[in-house]
């Protein structure tokens, strides 16, 4: 556990001692306001809920968050520092542990930093505020499930660029697994518990079940299943190949 | 302890390390020497447990690399080749994060960085970010690394690489310092290095070991060994008298130097007599202890044997 802590605070050192947390955080605030203004119409919707937020959460995170995950494992092969890592008395379930929960904890600093969204719609009505709560919890969760699958592709590589880009495609293939635009490639001919089982892998469903304020344990477990498989492959591709 | 049984580690059909065996006791210094790929490193990562071997294995002080990687990690210092390190952190951080997670109790953290930083003439860039100092200091932040929990057993690849003149002898004093019960293992291209560190010595070629003895034994090994070498005016008049000297095989002449191969003991002895018999102006006159860059060559070109 120590040393999970340890790997985790230095990672945290990393982001801050670079731009990336600086430019990151930027971005991140800049985009959710101009999708929640703009394009969700924030203000003229004439509710006070924080909807138009979270809509385009999923999106953002499809190109942010293979942003922060590229280099967690790619830099360290690149640099030559994950030899120096792994002749550190850690396991490598240790190592991949505390960079996942570096990098999830600072984009729930992202989300934090949000928070006066929160704050303008009780100002300006009476939202619901068991539901943006819920709303937010989900989001964060979803943004370890990108992570983990990020983090995966990441340690496949020691080229930043390939990691993000395998990331975003394998994160894509998640999001859009529920979309009908996907479903109706197999609807004609899939049986329906295989449909099922593809509309159930989506991240858009249970984020959007989430969201609607319904904290239900099937998908808490889900996202939790996705964190772990993915970082669960994360550690056996670092076991297969340390070296290049 | 460390006992290395068949190691062999294969890229595909190609054979980096070779079925190495070996054990190294505490209070040696050993130095691996050897042509470039020729094994050296890949050989250090498999004992480090970076790498597991294809075939065999090494016990740290009893534990298998293999089977118990994180345990038998605990008591090595590990300073990998070209010394890497987290560019983005301030030495100390980062000095600070392998203390942690050498396992140094909290207490203690503050102490051994300062340690390793005064050891290694850090202070005045202790709040530097690693990414911009210079390759040396980058090195010696690499050997502070290394060196943090006071570690039993020490293994540094090419640890005086890009160091100066000055820094190279401060390390090899440390090296020499810390030897006393511990095991140490160095790879490095400076001969001299290993005359001034090693107490023994392996010259490995494509990943087998060729050669595995004390510096002054494979010095001895040298065909300089107890040659006279002199520099004289008239040097060809001088060759042909010293040639006749029943103690003189060869005789060398190069670059103005004279060199006298022996054919038995004495030989030093009957030149300094010749010499002042025929009243010579000798401007160096020495005995040859041995060359162990001609041992080296001799032996990975396949010259002798081992
Ligand atoms: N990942 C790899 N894939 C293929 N071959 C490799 C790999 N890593 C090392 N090798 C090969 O293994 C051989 C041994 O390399 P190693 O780094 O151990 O040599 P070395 O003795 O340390 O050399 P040097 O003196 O140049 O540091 C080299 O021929 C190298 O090309
Ligand atoms: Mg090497």
């Amino acid at each position: 556990m120590n040393s999970v802590i340890n790997v985790m605070r230095r990672e945290l050192t990393g982001y801050f001692a670079t731009p990336v947390a600086y430019v990151f955080l930027i971005i991140f605030l800049v985009m959710t306001g101009v999708f929640a203004f703009y394009m969700g119409n924030f203000y003229e919707r004439g509710f006070a809920d924080l909807d138009p937020f979270f809509r385009f959460h999923p999106w953002l995170y499809l190109f942010l968050v293979p942003a922060i995950s590229m280099r967690l494992w790619a830099e360290e092969r690149r640099s030559g520092t994950i030899e120096l890592l792994f002749t550190l008395p850690l396991t490598t379930i240790e190592a991949v542990l505390g960079k996942f929960l570096a990098a999830w904890l600072f984009i729930g600093l992202a989300l934090l930093l949000t928070l006066p969204m929160w704050i303008t719609v009780n100002y300006l009505g009476q939202p619901d505020n068991g539901v943006i709560l819920a709303a937010y919890l989900g989001s964060w969760l979803m943004a370890g499930g990108f992570l983990a699958i990020g983090s995966c592709m990441s340690a496949l590589t020691r080229n930043q660029v390939v990691a993000f880009i395998l990331s975003i495609v394998v994160c894509f293939v998640f999001l859009l697994s529920g979309l009908p635009m996907v479903m109706n490639l197999f609807n004609s001919w899939a049986p329906q518990i295989v449909l099922d089982g593809i509309a159930s892998l989506s991240f858009l469903k249970h984020f959007a079940d989430i969201s609607k304020g319904v904290i239900d344990v099937r998908d808490l477990i889900y996202f939790g299943l996705v964190i772990g498989f993915w970082l669960f492959a994360n550690v056996l591709i670092l076991d297969m190949k340390k070296a290049d | 302890m460390i006992e290395v049984k068949s190691l062999s580690k294969s890229y595909g059909v190609f054979k980096a390390v070779d079925d190495l065996s070996f054990t190294v006791r505490a209070g040696q210094v050993l130095g691996f020497l050897g042509p470039n790929g020729a094994g050296k490193s890949t050989t250090m990562k498999m004992l480090t447990g970076f790498l597991t071997p294809t075939s065999g294995t090494a016990l740290i002080n009893g534990i298998d690399v293999v089977e118990n990687s994180v345990l038998a990690r605990k008591t090595i210092g590990y300073l990998p080749e070209g010394a890497p390190s987290y560019g983005e952190m301030t030495v100390q951080q980062f000095l600070g994060f392998v203390a942690r997670a050498r396992l140094i109790d909290k207490n203690s953290v503050a102490v051994s960085v300062d340690r390793a930083i005064e050891k290694l003439n850090l202070s005045d860039v202790k709040h530097q970010v690693i990414e911009t100092l210079s390759k040396g200091f980058k090195r010696r932040v690499g050997l502070a690394q290394a060196i943090i929990h006071d570690p039993q057993i020490l293994i540094l690849d090419e640890p005086t690489d890009g160091l100066d003149p000055n820094q190279k002898r401060e390390v090899r004093r440390l090296i020499r310092a810390m030897a006393k019960d511990k095991i140490i293992i160095i790879s490095t291209h400076i001969l001299e290095e290993v005359e001034a560190v090693c107490n023994r010595v392996m010259i490995i070629a494509e990943g087998r070991l060729l050669a595995d003895d004390s510096p002054q034994a494979l010095i001895m090994r040298s065909r300089y060994h107890n040659a006279v070498s002199l520099v004289v005016d008239a040097a060809e008049k001088v060759a042909s008298i010293l040639g006749e000297l029943p103690q003189v095989a060869r005789v060398e002449l190069n670059e103005g130097e004279l060199t006298l191969f022996p054919a038995g003991d004495g030989l030093f002895e009957a030149v300094t007599a010749t010499i002042s018999a025929n009243q010579w102006q000798v401007s160096a006159l020495r005995l040859e202890a041995g060359r162990l860059d001609e041992v080296f060559h001799t032996i990975t070109s396949g010259g002798a044997a081992a």
